[in-house]
């Protein structure tokens, strides 16, 4: 059984978990606002809001809902567009959206609204996001993104005023949500006490975090099958940094890395890099564990941990632990060193010490919302000027993600200046072996690999590289 | 006039705008499936539908045999199956419908049908399919002056190829159908088409009923550009076949990846290029040859090759100009409409003959361009002499409203203080003719109904797409006639109401449209203005109608709207009309390749600038910033609404969107995450257009010009100011012409020796 609110309604439902919540809401409930535009989390048309309570708190966060199992909406307020729409009138962000002739077609018009009011309902640190990176996984065939982004400006600017203490209420008197929001935390707190016995289904079948990857190749078998979810399962969840080390469980998503303080201050760019990840709907979904045993050779991030040097918890079904060096987890294409009854439970690393720096590099065809032609990370420690330490690894070079063991070990001990930069990729380039695909031919992964490994050394080292002589070898 | 928010603003926004997957289904409802060719090229062998028919849930698998009509579904040629017989030829060439009580069954029994292919050798590029002799029809040739005299007179000629690829509509919202059965054999078909009339004749014709058997139904589209004008037929046409079989309605709705496999595109092409100029930068004499990838079948191709020709010269006047193009046979899916409709493929091969040109004499392409634009009576090479020409207008404005030369100045001041990234900059001019190319289609009608109250509703045969053509028919009704908005609704697209249209589509849509809607508007306000002179006792000349009230004078007066309404009831005034529009003067004679066959040009000027990121490959587009001739716009911001949206179409196709198919014929790019179009940070930073001061034009809707389509063509200019960007960085980069200008294509431009 499966219990949460949708919109103002309290659903108890016996259909699968592992249907769509897509499909539950248009087909089981007839819900129609909600468009289906792709079925892989790559248009944005179904953004809908999921709001859970932490520490006694709401907060929402925009998923697209084609690739999400309806279990995962156990416990949670889900919102559709029908949910935020205001009786008789617009809400601000669809009123600013028509002020702006932002809306041509409208298929994707209720995702774009969808993901904007989501915008206005998140709690993040001012600055965090703008309402560009909120829309960042809405496609707009039509509009060319001018006139929505001039709405997203007008949004934000009414938010400057937003009371982030008594943030509902606020969003309820300035007409940006209903009024049935208030009742919400109450309901759900409710909802979870009465529904503690009616846990849903877990245990059998396939294992799903998120779904972001699995949704997309086996929505259908996964709508009928019995599903393993495991987003439920707070061993799995939660960053600890503490001491010298940080672990990071499972179930962490993207945007929980992207918002967590501490990782924030042992990586100042962090943000950088974390939004080069997919986009907003999807890094509010994707986990690091489902990232890893999707085993993509391109994985971002399996890329960025690979080269923070982590290792991996790894549990059995009787709670039984061991621990195995990332770099050893992926053996060949998709193929990596987990047995049938085990799951990922952690991943930890050291956190970066003095002198050590870390730096993260993707291209893709489009800058954002886009698997990588290429992506690779560096995490190197320098003593006056001689490299005391190195990891480096590489995505779409390999069969697998590749942690680059001949390069890391070459530039150890060397000082840092072009002839060894020069050097180390040469060595790089007999590590990987691209293949050519719809995301480049070799010959292009092969120098983007090259100007990849140049651009760790130009963003971490600037004044001790020359660039010009670098590129025009 | 005012400008006016799309009126499905509001629905829009609240998610209860209904598009065809959305409206209320009956509960008997089955749902279809197309079985389509896992081979490009071969003949059938056999197919097996025996495990697939014995799946609990499955009603009928239909083929080519159920056909009771023709098997036929071909617009321009009869040459394309419904359902393919003995051979297919393009992977993705639908071959049965499997109808099932649910989409679920259907797609589980698609996986069960067995078919044995006999292949046969595969083609998927023009190029190869000219070699072996492979076209859809002859070609076709334009021609002006002399070119072999012209090119022995030139003081620089060049020579070079070039290549375009296709483009994914990627409309949001996929193809699909509901057809639910009438009486008496009669089906209603609610489609998303921009060509009902086109569903309704070929379903006709395919179930062998006569047209008056088939309504179709459309409220709006979630986006065509032009992949909706032909190729929503099929889809349409299966449902009505199991409705004529089955007497229950059925739905199919094409998943995105079906959608992306068996529909056609873009057209690819492969062009060559002849450029003779001399020294004052006068280009004398041009040749070019197109070699269109058409698909598997005609569809619209031969219409959009022969576009490709009416634009080939694009805003510049060339005296000697010959132009071929040949429509190439290949095992694609057939390609089809997209917004442009082989336009932009033609300007995209003079705009790099120019660049090709510029490099050689060593001068900016700016020069070039400005040297040689259109000019009033200048003739173009199918011998339409160019009127109220704004080729120069909108050059000169752009250039000066934008500070074009300062522009430049911090480009290379940039440039210099920049290792690793560097700024481009480039002008790119369009003239688009508007009409339907194919005289006889343009024409439209409007069905204006007043009702006992006062309120209206107006049928055209226009359909919405989010071109906003509604908008703009409700703004017609309600200038004319002097009421509010509010009194005036839109129906839906119906060919019962409106019948024999031509499809949305040529960006002429509104002034076909809306020329009848006036027409319409304007017999009722006559009328309207009798009764009314009568009942205020005044001369009919002194009476208008403003502001849901009649006016002496101009001034109110006590009659409102309303009760003149009332009173036309009483003395049995007719409150509907149907206007009929036929677009004067054009004409256009396929044997001589000469004649008038644009109503007239759109015109205007776009500056493009970019910043490349030289250490990876990646660029960003600055800015664009645009003269754009809208005539005199009679909403503004629609119509700006629709620069911006083509623009980012047209940059989308130049930069990011790359369709593979492999050597198998294959689609490689299958998926939105194989096939990138623009997002929110692939769009310009900036987009700034301004509309050109001008007069309008008479054969546009209150003057107001086509904005549809011509706009996207400034998409072109992002090529080349990448171009730009990379030679900066590396001056042993040899020009290629080449799109989309992916970063792969770039970091390699960048590095090359």
């Amino acid at each position: 059984m499966t219990v949460f609110i949708l919109n103002n309604k309290k659903i108890k439902t016996t259909v699968n978990t592992g249907v769509t919540l897509l499909d539950f809401i248009r087909e089981h409930q007839q819900l129609k606002g909600t468009k289906i535009g792709c079925r892989e989390g790559d248009c944005g048309a179904c953004t809908v809001l999921v709001g859970s309570l932490k520490n006694n708190k709401i907060s929402y966060q925009s998923i697209t809902s084609c690739i999400a199992p309806l279990g995962n909406a156990h416990g949670k307020h889900i919102v559709t567009v029908e949910g935020i729409n205001l009786t008789k009138k617009l809400n601000v962000v669809q009123q600013a959206m028509t002020d702006n002739y932002a809306t041509q077609c409208g298929f994707c018009t209720p995702g774009f609204v969808v993901s904007m009011t989501g915008f206005a309902l998140e709690n993040k640190a001012s600055g965090l996001n703008s309402c560009n990176d909120a829309i960042s996984g809405n496609i707009c065939r039509c509009t060319g993104y001018k006139s929505i982004e001039k709405a997203g400006i007008e949004i934000e600017k009414k938010l400057q005023q937003k009371d982030n203490n008594h943030q509902i209420e606020w969003l309820i008197k300035e007409g940006f949500i209903p009024n049935y929001f208030e009742t919400i935390p109450e309901r759900l707190r409710k909802l979870t006490k009465e529904t503690l016995h009616e846990s849903i289904h877990m245990g059998k079948g396939t294992v799903v975090a998120n779904g972001t990857d699995l949704y997309v190749r086996h929505a259908d078998k996964l709508s009928e099958e019995a599903i393993h979810l495991v987003t439920h399962n707070t061993n799995l969840n939660g960053i600890e940094c503490s001491g010298t080390s940080c672990t990071i469980g499972a179930n962490t998503t993207v945007t929980e890395l992207l918002e967590h303080e501490e990782l924030r201050k042992q990586f100042p760019k962090l943000d950088g890099f974390l939004k080069l990840v997919s986009s907003e709907q999807i890094r509010n979904m994707g986990t690091l564990a489902g990232n890893f045993v999707n085993a993509s050779p391109i994985g971002d991030m399996s890329i960025f941990f690979l080269a923070l040097n982590s290792r991996l918890t790894i549990e059995d079904k009787n709670g039984t632990e061991r621990k195995v060096a990332f770099q050893e987890f992926h053996t060949n294409y998709k193929v990596y060193d987990l047995h049938e009854d085990e799951i990922v439970k952690s991943i930890s690393f050291d956190i970066l010490g003095d002198g050590e720096d870390f730096n993260f590099e993707k291209v893709c065809k489009r800058t954002y919302l886009d698997i990588a032609s290429v992506n690779t990370a560096l995490r190197i420690g320098t003593e006056k000027d001689v490299i005391i330490s190195a990891h480096a690894a590489m995505g779409g070079v390999a069969a697998i993600p590749k942690y680059l063991f001949q390069t890391c070990e070459y530039l150890i001990g060397k000082n840092i200046n072009d002839e060894v930069i020069r050097e180390a990729e040469c060595i790089l380039q007999s590590e990987i072996a691209p293949i050519s695909d719809v995301r480049g031919a070799a010959d292009y992964k092969r120098l983007l690999a090259r100007q990849l490994f140049y651009a760790h050394f130009v963003e971490l080292f600037p004044s001790k590289v020359n660039v010009q002589n670098l590129i025009a070898s | 006039m005012k400008t006016m928010h799309n009126i499905d603003s509001y629905t829009h926004v609240r998610g209860e705008s209904l598009f065809v997957d959305d409206i209320i289904t009956r509960q008997d409802t089955l749902f279809g499936l197309v079985f389509d060719a896992p081979k490009a090229h071969g003949k059938i062998k056999s197919v097996n539908y025996r495990k697939a028919e014995a799946l609990e849930g499955i009603v009928k698998i239909f083929t080519y045999e159920d056909i009771i009509g023709e098997n036929q579904i071909g617009g321009i040629l009869p040459d394309e199956p419904l359902w393919a017989e003995d051979e297919v030829h393009f992977w993705g060439q639908p071959i049965a419908f499997i109808v099932a009580e649910s989409e679920t069954i259907a797609k589980k029994a698609r996986q069960l049908i067995d078919i044995e292919i006999e292949e046969l050798p595969v083609i998927t590029t023009a190029k190869e399919a000219k070699t072996k002799g492979s076209f859809i029809n002859a070609p076709r040739s334009f021609s002006l002056g002399n070119t072999e005299e012209a090119f022995n007179n030139c003081d620089y000629m060049l020579e070079g190829e070039t290549f375009s690829n296709g483009q994914e509509h990627l409309y949001l919202e996929t193809q699909g159908c509901y057809a639910i059965p009438q009486e008496n054999g009669s089906i209603k078909l609610i489609s998303s088409t921009q060509g009902p009339t086109a569903i309704q004749k070929i379903a006709a014709r395919v179930l062998g009923v006569p047209m008056h058997k088939i309504e179709v139904d459309v409220t709006r589209l979630g986006g065509g550009f032009g992949g909706k004008e032909d190729q929503a037929t099929p889809w349409a046409v299966m449902t009505a076949v199991a409705v004529q079989h089955l007497g229950k309605p059925v739905k199919y709705i094409l998943n995105r990846h079906d959608d992306l496999r068996m529909t056609g595109k873009r057209h690819p092409y492969s062009s060559f290029f002849k450029i003779g100029l001399n020294k004052e930068l006068k280009i004398i004499a041009f040749e070019a040859e197109f070699l269109q990838n058409s698909g598997a079948a005609a569809d619209l191709s031969p219409a959009i090759a022969e576009r490709t020709l009416f634009h080939a010269t694009n805003s510049y006047f060339v005296p000697n100009v010959k132009t071929s193009v040949y429509s190439c046979k290949t095992n694609l899916p057939p390609n089809t409409a997209f917004r442009g409709f082989g336009g932009p493929q033609g300007m995209f091969v003079i705009e790099s003959a120019i660049a090709a040109a510029a490099d050689h004499i060593g001068v900016d392409k700016r020069l070039i361009q400005e040297a040689n634009l259109l000019a009033e009576n200048d003739e173009f090479s199918y011998g339409q002499i160019a009127t109220q020409v704004e080729a120069e207008s909108t050059w000169f404005s752009a250039k000066n409203t934008f500070k074009l030369e300062t522009l430049e100045q911090e480009i290379i001041a940039f440039n210099e203080n920049n290792e690793l990234f560097k700024k481009g900059i480039s002008l790119m001019p369009i003239a688009f003719g508007i009409s339907f190319t194919n005289t006889p289609m343009n024409h439209a009608r409007a069905l204006v109904h007043i009702y006992q109250d006062g309120s209206v509703g107006v049928s055209t045969g226009a359909v919405e797409m989010g071109q906003s053509v509604n908008t703009k028919m409700l703004q017609v009704a309600q200038d004319i006639l002097g009421i509010s908005a509010a009194k005036v609704k839109l129906e839906t697209t119906n060919t019962t109401r409106v019948a024999n249209t031509s499809p949305s589509a040529a960006s002429s849509t509104a002034d076909l449209n809306g020329k009848a809607v006036q027409m319409a508007c304007n017999a009722l306000l006559d009328r309207l203005t009798k009764v009314a002179a009568e009942m205020i006792e005044e001369d009919v000349t002194t009476i208008t109608i403003q502001n849901d009230r009649v006016h002496i004078h101009g001034k109110e007066s006590k009659l409102s709207w309303e009760d003149l309404i009332a009173q036309a009831m009483l003395e049995r005034v007719a409150l509907s009309e149907n206007a009929h529009y036929a677009t004067p003067i054009i004409n256009f004679d396929k044997t001589k390749e000469k004649g008038h066959p644009f109503a007239y040009h759109v015109y205007g000027t776009a500056i493009t600038t970019v910043t490349v990121d030289c250490m990876r490959g990646i660029y960003e587009i600055d800015a664009v910033k645009i003269v754009h001739d809208f005539g005199k716009s009679m909403n503004i911001g629609i119509d700006l609404g629709q620069v911006e949206g083509a623009l980012a179409q047209g940059i989308g196709w130049m930069t990011l969107e790359e369709i593979a198919y492999g050597n198998d014929g294959r689609l490689l790019s299958n998926a939105l995450s194989t096939y990138k179009v623009p997002d929110i940070f692939s769009a310009p930073r900036m987009i700034e257009t301004v509309p050109l001061e001008t007069a309008g034009n008479d054969m546009a809707i209150f003057k107001s010009k086509a904005v549809g389509e011509p706009p996207l063509m400034y998409g072109i200019g992002t090529y080349f100011a990448i171009q730009q960007a990379v030679k900066a960085f590396n001056k042993k980069y040899k020009l290629k012409f080449h799109a989309p200008f992916t970063p792969e294509k770039v970091l390699m431009a960048l590095y090359e020796k």
